[in-house]
């Protein structure tokens, strides 16, 4: 029986012809189940200093799934789920997207894996044309650069770009109305914090431009102790601080920051405070941090999205993250792209995903969208705020305006040569 | 490199005393998790990979009591005491049946006891991280000392690691245990066979360097996050000073601690890239000159 989803061989190489030939090996028993339920894969971080994230990814694609199972399946099809650890090992990630696909007969992938990982399951998904909708990583050059696209890969997450820039602009009128100009920053030493401190500055200064950075701090990712770093932050003096440490690591950073009484001697700017994860576990959250929204069930103020992040903390007894959202609304693309494509089969989803808008909790404006053109996410709620101790944690979120993210994009995208 | 920084920290009493006492309290507890590991390695002459373990252990064990009681007092007991009860078990169940064992051997079983004790951790605690919380004793605004910056809780540490090493200093060259360890260390046949039970030392040594990264592990639960794994960056950090101060010393763990704790942090403002890297330059560098560490004694 031949498969509806075969990769065009002619153009592989030797590899993936052994890739190809393993699958037609298993096809035969993929058929069998094609019958009643339709299986999709997901590698994502189940073990590790991570694996909170990657269970509360797990757990979102399970409450959308049964809602989708409820309502009668994907184009009438029970979603099976095949979740697999991939300990956050970009080569392990790899191994088990290739084995979801040609093993287990996943016929769809929901790549729940950190940018490094990402990366690699997309040239699983490039080399086997399995539909693949990624579900964490926030690295922009994944859907952004032009040699990264494939018209069987989409992003549905956040964005680095777009967070800078709605963090870069909501900085810089802060700076402007408190005469902040001395800034220092504080991230952590690989890609993500030297990208994501540099895509911020840019737009720091773009919009304030008589800021000036002081003092710029790298410390390990995961290092234990902070303190020599935020004795040297003290030092210099700076007005504000900008910081991406995130998870346990900015946990271990505001402890040791807080008895230096760090807080009252600046603004602190920290992308990533206002997740659930580290609001609740910091015993003595100073007040007036500023914060992105990660996941809170506040923002958007919609009583969806709160009912959304009641219905998840009831059936796992913790608030979701922002993995988890991201994942959520993965699954809801998914169940409507079938729906207009009356159809399980990825080429045809992948028609559908493209441009799709569909209601979500999570949109500015009750909605978001597939972009088309660079098949990446847009128009989901995105704003900043300063933190409180206790819940709702950031009281008022200050939300970004999507059309100064689309033109700065645009240019940022030029700026790179993506366009 | 940033000289002009770190010459003018060093031109600034107020630089100065923030970035001393900031390398003051990252040696310490360096010094308390190194101490144990080369107090075991002394006299057990087993070098051990666990260690780590206990560090996180003493934290776990610090914050729960915390939570239950909310006593600060009985978090640090709870945190050493239970440790110490921990090296006991350990090295009376495991430990002491690969002594004399090669030391791939001993290696493994270290090992495979850091991947238990991570998940012990993850079992019972959960994968998540955590805090502690700082106890509002210590939630005051810092000291001014000379226009530096002071933690009051740092001082603390501080004060608590100190002593904790002129008990051990000063037990161990004058009390009749230390001598009976020390006996122990160079003649375990001799000192066993004039009566002395040297399992029961073994055990205790070993409960004793358990105890110490314990109690490091707890003074460090209010400001650093604990997560399964916690131990190991401060498990090779130790092993760094043990190197720079030589095996089995512990005037030589204290130095080393110290020396690296102030390398970190006058080195962030001189060399912020190249912090990591001064650590192990040092190292290096005491390694070619003086290949048995600081104070380490030439092997017999």
């Amino acid at each position: 029986m031949t498969r509806t989803r075969t990769p065009g061989i002619s153009r592989r190489s030797t590899l993936a012809l052994m890739g190809a030939g393993a699958m037609s090996v298993a096809a035969p028993w993929v058929a069998r189940a094609q019958a009643k339920t339709i299986k999709i894969g997901m590698p994502t971080i189940l073990s590790g200093r991570v694996a909170q994230l990657g269970t509360s990814s797990r757990n979102a694609v399970m409450l959308e799934v049964e809602k989708v199972n409820a309502a009668g399946g994907l184009a009438g099809r029970q979603i099976e789920m095949v979740i697999r650890d991939s300990k956050g090992q970009p080569q392990e990630a790899a191994r088990v997207a290739r084995e979801l696909v040609n093993t287990d007969g996943c016929e769809l992938l929901l790549d729940g894996e950190a940018s490094s990982g990402s990366f690699a399951v997309h040239e699983v998904a490039r080399d086997l044309g399995v539909l693949c909708i990624h579900t964490c990583s926030e690295a922009s050059s994944l859907t952004a650069d032009p040699k990264q696209h494939i018209p069987n890969a989409f992003r549905c997450v956040r964005q680095g770009i777009h967070d800078s820039i709605v963090g870069g602009s909501y900085a810089a009128a802060i700076a402007k109305t408190k005469g902040l100009k001395k800034w220092a920053t504080c991230s952590p030493d690989y890609a993500y914090g030297r990208d994501t401190t540099g895509e911020f500055t840019l737009y720091l200064k773009r919009f304030a431009p008589d800021v000036e950075i002081i003092s710029e701090s790298w410390p390990k990712l995961f290092q234990p102790d902070y303190t020599e770093v935020v004795t040297k932050i003290l030092q210099a003096k700076p007005q504000a601080l900008y910081s991406c440490l995130w998870g346990g690591d900015l946990t271990s950073y505001i402890d040791q920051a807080n008895i230096y009484a760090m807080f009252s001697q600046m603004e602190v700017f920290a992308v990533n405070m206002a997740d659930y994860t580290a609001l609740t576990v910091v015993k003595n959250l100073p007040k007036g941090i500023h914060s992105g929204n990660r996941y809170i069930k506040t923002f958007p103020t919609t009583p969806e999205n709160a009912a959304w992040g009641d219905a998840y903390k009831a059936k796992y007894n913790e608030y979701p993250t922002n993995w988890s959202w991201q994942n959520a609304t993965a699954v809801m693309f998914l169940a409507e792209a079938a729906k207009k494509a009356n159809s399980v089969d990825g080429k045809k989803i992948a028609e559908a995903l493209k441009g799709l808008t569909i209601k979500c909790p999570f949109g500015a404006d009750g909605t978001v969208t597939m972009r088309g053109d660079d098949h990446t996410l847009v128009g989901y709620a995105i704003g900043w705020g300063t933190t409180i101790p206790q819940e709702p944690y950031v009281p008022e979120v200050k939300a970004g305006d999507w059309k100064t993210i689309f033109e700065l994009e645009a240019e940022w995208k030029k700026s790179k040569g993506y366009t | 490199m940033d000289l002009d920084a770190l010459a003018g920290c060093l031109s600034s009493s107020a630089c100065l005393v923030t970035q001393t006492t900031s390398g003051l309290i990252i040696g310490m507890l360096l010094f308390l998790v190194a101490v144990g590991l080369t107090l075991i390695f002394g006299v057990l002459k087993v070098v051990n990979f666990s260690h780590g373990a206990f560090y996180m252990f003493g934290a776990y064990f610090a914050m729960t009591a915390y939570q239950l009681t909310g006593s600060f007092a009985l978090a640090m007991l709870a945190g050493a005491a239970g440790t110490a009860i921990l090296g006991l078990i350990f090295e009376r169940v495991f430990m002491s049946r690969v002594y004399g064992a090669d030391v791939l051997m001993q290696l493994l079983v270290c090992y495979a006891f850091v991947l238990i004790f991570d998940d012990v951790v993850r079992l019972i605690w959960g994968p998540e991280f955590k805090s502690m919380g700082m106890p509002s004793a210590f939630q005051v605004m810092p000291l001014f000392i000379a226009g530096g910056v002071v933690p009051p809780y740092y001082l603390l540490l501080i004060g608590v690691a100190l002593v904790a090493a002129i008990v051990l200093g000063i037990g161990l060259s004058r009390s009749r245990i230390g001598k009976v360890i020390r006996a122990a260390a160079q003649n375990p046949g001799m000192v066993s066979a004039l009566g002395i039970n040297t399992g029961l030392i073994y055990g205790g040594v070993f409960a004793l360097g358990g105890m110490l990264a314990g109690l490091a592990g707890a003074l460090a639960a209010p400001v650093r996050s604990l997560t399964p794994g916690m131990g190991f960056s401060v498990l090779i950090e130790s092993f760094i000073v043990t190197v720079i101060g030589g095996m089995g010393s512990i005037l030589g763990a204290l130095i080393g601690a110290l020396l690296l704790g102030l390398i970190r942090s006058f080195g962030s403002l001189g060399f912020p890239l190249f912090t990591e890297g001064l650590m192990y330059l040092f190292m290096v560098i005491v390694l070619v000159s003086k290949p048995t560490g600081l104070f380490g004694k030439e092997a017999a």
